[in-house]
């Protein structure tokens, strides 16, 4: 430690302080410190100074607390060699010197300081030797302070207990003045109207009469008083049954009276009956606005008017009942909700009417606004009155009222859609009657289409307000879940879709197939937007609609695909009508011209007849018709001379075979060929069946429906030589002109060889025109 | 009512034809023996324009489940229609063609057949079809006057003394006296109005004690009164086109079946003619001929020129009521046991079967008068199929 405390020596080895020569100002500061505190008795164990490991008790430790010179001595002398006893010896004279040398350092700094605290000690002392004198004459002059203020509070004595007594004296004089004067402070009051104050009075004084009643001028005054508040209640209640100055000041005189001890329950029917004839009159005044014509105000006036008027009267009533009449318990709540219900009632069934004159409007914002306002305000009282349950009986009425609009806004889209129908069949007459070439047909189903959507949307758009967010019924269970899927989905929109689908049916079962009331372009029309709807449409609506209106009800709805299968089944049903349609015209023309001509006497054909020119006409109108509207379609593949085929085929040996009864001797037939032969024509021709969605379908279906109604007719004729020859032109004709429009030539072919080979059964001098004379005059036309 | 067809005949499917045959001229008349009760007898004509047309005699030997054929020459013409007497099994009227040049005209006349092939009397049985008979004419119903004629109608309870034909707008009530072998006009009536009209069928109501007839012209259906041959009702548009054929319902007086070219099938009560009762739509073609079951109404016949027969249940407006009481030891011994709820629920009206043996367009159909589960078919090219209706439905109506 020595070593440590005397600096850094030039054979420090590895184990000295890591600190190095900088370290070595503060420790020896610190260790003056620490000597300083050791002097004055401090404890130095928290120094951080004191190297580490050494025992503060260590009595060899020659800068510890517990030095001991002997026990040094002892040890330096049994430890050490002299060399080093010599050296400790030297160093530690070196060492005192220093100490000495900082002594006296200290004390040369220190001296002046010492000289003043002595001066500063000095002239303490005189102080304090004054200040015990000062001292001292204060407690006497305290002493005699106390001594006077005892005398003077006993001489005081006597006269405060007086004071009081006079003072009580005097307040008893004023409540007795005040009883005095009560009768004419009452009457003063009355008289000017004060009733508040009159009764403030009267309730302050009761008690006191009450209680010295016994006494006779107390009684009077008693009795005086009761007369005066007889008065005053009477005109109070004057007051309150004349009734016109409005509830608060109603709800005041009640107040009043049963400040005064009326009997509440009187009262509390009293001011019902009041508040009755107040809210009836306003009922009234919404009446006369419902009135019996149209000048009512629009209907968002009629609610704002019902809102405040009624609305607001009732709130009125029932608030300033429950303040009343607070005390009258569940008899009470339940006569006000009676009361409540009852007016309630009455005001549902006017506003009810008034949304019924409404029905008929088609703005939906005004209606939706004037809900919400009704909504609104019926809330407030709702949940003052939640017993009469008035807030449920509204949501009921927007309720109802929104189904109401639903419905009829799915009128308002059937009715569009029959006005477009009829604006289409317009359409279709008025060129017809200008001659010009048939109507676009394509454009019209467009602006058909376009103008059913825009109705859609148009009507989702209002519908859609019943469910906007600040509208306040439109957190209601109702509007989130069932308004939306089974109201505006399937109510609206699925609803239309399928009347839609069944207006378009309807017109393949009218009864008028023969007339054709409809006109076939229009069932084509029809048939094309139905299946548009399929494809498309209903999927863009339905998808539309489940976007707006966020349909989170679990219940069923129809699933889309069900929708597309119905739309599909009309426009198949509409397409097939048309064939049907189409067909008949053709086939009457056909028939008249088989039925009313002789053909046993008619002359060697010289042309085609005019009928067949007018069927192919026909037909090819349709095809454009058709084309209009619908893909070509497919067909089979042609063969190369298709145009070019003749009828030479009817003498063809397949012909001869079929018909081999007609032309041989042999009576009996031989079966097993002709069955054999006609197995080459098994296959079944369905006359009436079913189109599918093309052009080449619908031609080949009139085409079928003409040429078997030909066939069958032909059958019931008898034919002369040139009758049939004339039958032989025409089907020659037709081949030429029909197979282009059909999906399978050989089907025209087919029919027409029937139609021929019937002809030449019904024929009993059945010769055969030559198949180019046939070919030469279907040629000149 | 007899029931045949239980015997031993090999196990047939319901929709196999029990027999087909083919005739070797085109024909359009089919008709049941109407007198004959006890064997299975229909009457073919055929249509040829050049050789002799001849009247088939079909018999059916259910039991043996052999058909056997007699050949009737009818040398007068082309055979439009025929019908058989209600009273005398050799006594039948055809509808015919007269072969001319210049004009053609469909006349009527009264025929009895020879005894030996009257039924009942097969002495040669196996090869009569080679040998022709002939007709014995008894009577023409002299129509030169009136027109064409379209059929002929024999009173259906009647002692067949009676007989009513329709002859392009005329209805006529003829009265058969077989002493003088004339018959004689005894009333008539016709139809007026603009354009051409003519009755295209009729049939004769068997109820009323024989005294309505119904006729079709064109898209109307007209009820007559045969005592005073005035009109009883009228049904107008009753088919969107032509009305090919009618006939009554046999046990409900008021009902009626009609088919036409709009492919149709309609049932009226004449009591109220606005609306049909009942309209089905099964064919793809024009329906030529429809005819009620003799015994069980519900049963209903149709024959089209989509060269189908249907064959149809039409169980809701026939007179046997709905859910029959179902005796169950009855039906122990059969080979399929129907559950019981299946005779609680009201049967549907429903298609029983479709049958496409035919080729060409089948202009008649008509049931057996003897055994009222056997109806035969004729189609264009002289197939005549001879059908049965299906066993399972067989039971359940009887049972």
């Amino acid at each position: 430690m020595a070593a440590a405390a005397a600096g850094p020596g030039p054979g420090s080895g590895p184990g000295d302080s890591p600190e190095g020569p900088e370290a070595e100002a503060p420790e020896r500061r610190r260790k003056a410190h620490g000597m300083l505190k050791l002097y004055y008795g401090l404890s130095e164990g928290e120094t951080a100074g004191r190297p580490p490991g050494s025992d503060p008790l260590d009595p060899t430790d020659l800068n510890g607390a517990h030095f001991d010179p002997e026990v040094y001595l002892d040890k330096l002398r049994r430890e050490c060699p002299l060399a080093q006893l010599m050296d400790s010896e030297t160093d530690m004279v070196r060492q005192i010197r220093a100490l000495d040398s900082d002594m006296q350092t200290l004390v040369y700094e220190n001296y002046n300081k010492f000289i003043s605290a002595t001066d500063t000690i000095r002239k303490m002392k005189n102080d304090f030797r004054k200040m015990e004198d000062e001292m001292d004459r204060l407690a006497t002059n305290m002493a005699v302070i106390t001594d006077f203020s005892a005398r003077i509070s006993a001489t005081l004595q006597d006269r405060h207990e007086r004071i009081t007594k006079l003072a009580g004296v005097h307040a008893l004089l004023r409540k007795l003045q005040f009883l005095f004067e009560l009768p004419s402070r009452l009457t003063q009051c009355v008289e000017l109207g004060a009733y508040g104050q009159a009764v403030r009075y009267q309730g302050r004084a009761r008690a006191v009469l009450q209680q010295y009643q016994h006494l006779p001028s107390f009684r009077a005054i008693q009795d005086d008083c009761q007369v005066i508040t007889a008065r005053l209640a009477q005109q109070l209640r004057q007051r309150f049954r004349e009734g016109g100055s409005g509830a608060p000041e109603q709800a005041e005189c009640v107040e009043l009276l049963l400040a005064l001890g009326e009997p509440a329950e009187e009262l509390c029917a009293e001011f019902l009956a009041h508040a009755r004839g107040r809210l009836e009159a306003e009922l009234r005044s919404l009446e006369a606005e419902l009135g019996p014509s149209p000048p009512a105000p629009d209907v968002l006036e009629f609610t704002d008017h019902g809102g405040s008027g009624f609305v607001g009267g009732l709130c009125q009533v029932a608030s300033a009942y429950q303040e009343l009449f607070a005390a009258q318990g569940p008899a009470g709540a339940e006569k006000l909700a009676a009361f409540t219900r009852e007016l309630g009632g009455r005001y549902f069934a006017l506003v009810e009417r008034r949304l019924a004159q409404e029905q008929g409007s088609g703005d939906n914002s005004l209606l939706v606004r004037a809900l919400d306002r009704f909504h609104r305000r019926l809330r407030a009282p709702g949940a003052l009155l939640a017993a009469a349950g008035l807030a449920e009986a509204a949501t009921e009425i927007v309720e109802r009222v929104a189904r109401e609009r639903l419905g009829h806004h799915l009128q308002g889209l059937r009715a569009a859609f029959l006005g477009c129908l009829t604006d289409v069949r317009q359409a279709l007459a008025a060129p017809r009657l200008a001659g010009k070439e048939g109507p676009g047909l394509a454009e019209l189903l467009a602006n058909v289409a376009s103008s059913i959507l825009s109705h859609i949307k148009a009507s989702l758009a209002a519908v859609h307000l019943f469910t906007a967010k600040e509208v306040s019924f439109s957190n209601k269970p109702y509007f989130r879940g069932e308004f939306c899927s089974q109201g505006v989905r399937e109510g609206l929109i699925v609803g239309f879709i399928r009347s839609m689908c069944q207006t378009a049916q309807s017109f393949c079962d009218s009864p008028g197939e023969k007339g054709g009331a409809t006109p076939p372009a229009l069932l084509l029309l029809l048939s094309r937007l139905c299946l548009d709807y399929e494809t498309a449409t209903i999927s863009y609506i339905l998808t539309l609609t489940d976007e707006q209106f966020l349909v989170q009800d679990q219940s069923p709805v129809t699933p889309v695909s069900t929708l597309c299968a119905e739309a599909r089944e009309t426009a198949r049903r509409l397409l097939t009508h048309y064939v049907k349609v189409q067909g008949l015209v053709i086939s009457q023309m056909l028939r008249k011209s088989v039925e009313t001509r002789d053909w046993l006497s008619t002359l060697e054909p010289r042309n085609v007849r005019a009928v067949m020119k007018r069927v192919v006409e026909d037909t090819t109108a349709i095809d454009v018709q058709v084309g209009l509207l619908y893909e070509e379609g497919v067909r089979k593949a042609q063969s190369s001379d298709s145009s070019k085929r003749t009828f030479s085929v009817y003498s063809s040996s397949r012909q001869q075979g079929r018909y081999a009864p007609s032309y041989t001797p042999s009576a009996p037939m031989d079966t097993n060929l002709l069955s054999n032969i006609q197995k080459l024509f098994s296959e079944r021709i369905d006359v009436f069946s079913p189109v599918e969605f093309n052009k080449v379908s619908v031609l080949t279906g009139i085409i079928k429906i003409s040429l078997k109604t030909l066939l069958e007719c032909v059958r019931l004729r008898t034919f002369g030589r040139f009758g049939l020859q004339q039958v032989q032109v025409d089907c020659h004709f037709l081949q030429l002109y029909l197979w282009r429009f059909v999906a399978d030539e050989e089907l025209v072919h087919l029919l027409l060889d029937e139609v021929v080979a019937s002809a030449a059964l019904r024929c009993p001098d059945p010769v055969p025109m030559e198949p180019s004379v046939v070919e030469v005059i279907c040629e000149r036309g | 009512m007899t029931v045949k067809g239980m015997g031993p005949h090999p196990p047939l499917m319901a929709f196999n034809p029990v027999f087909c045959l083919k005739l070797s001229s085109w024909a359009r008349a089919l008709t049941p023996q109407t007198a004959e009760t006890d064997a299975i007898r229909f009457l073919v004509g055929t249509q040829s324009l050049k050789y002799d047309n001849q009247i088939h005699i079909i018999d059916f030997d259910d039991e043996n489940n052999i058909l056997n054929k007699n050949v009737l020459l009818h040398q007068v013409g082309e055979i439009w229609h025929i019908s058989t007497s209600p009273a005398d099994r050799g006594v039948l009227a055809t509808c015919y063609n007269k072969p001319s040049d210049s004009k053609v005209l469909t006349c009527a006349a009264v025929w009895r057949m020879p005894k030996e092939l009257e039924p009942g009397s097969h002495e040669s049985p196996d090869d009569s079809s080679s040998t022709a008979h002939s007709l014995e004419l008894l009577c023409h119903l002299d129509n030169t006057a009136h027109g064409s004629t379209a059929c002929v109608m024999w009173e259906p309870t009647g002692d067949g003394k009676k007989v009513i034909s329709l002859a392009d707008n005329h209805i006529l009530l003829w009265d058969l006296q077989e002493s003088s072998g004339r018959a004689v006009l005894s009333s008539s009536a016709s139809l007026e109005g603009k354009g051409q009209l003519k009755f295209t069928s009729g049939r004769w109501s068997p109820h009323h004690t024989g005294t309505q007839v119904a006729t079709a012209n064109d898209t109307t259906i007209r009820g007559w009164d045969t005592r005073s041959m005035s009109q009883i009702y009228c049904i107008e548009n009753a088919h969107g086109q032509l009305v090919r054929d009618l006939d009554f319902n046999p046990n409900k007086q008021y009902y009626l079946a009609s088919c036409g070219d709009d492919c149709k099938v309609r049932f009226w009560d004449t009591r109220s003619v606005t609306e049909p009762v009942k309209t089905l739509e099964e064919h793809s073609h024009w329906v030529w001929s429809i005819r009620y079951n003799h015994s069980h109404d519900q049963l209903v016949l149709t024959g089209s020129s989509d060269s189908r027969v249907i064959l149809s249940n039409m169980v809701s407006i026939s007179s046997e009521p709905f859910g029959h009481l179902v005796d169950d030891d009855d039906l122990s011994d059969q080979e399929e046991r129907r559950p019981e709820e299946k005779s609680q629920e009201p049967p549907q009206d429903s298609v029983i079967a479709t049958y496409e043996e035919h080729e060409d367009s089948v202009y008649a159909v008509d049931w057996s008068s003897a055994d009222p589960w056997l109806f035969a078919s004729l189609s264009y090219d002289g197939r005549l199929v001879i059908n049965r209706v299906p066993r399972a439905l067989k039971y359940h109506i009887l049972l």
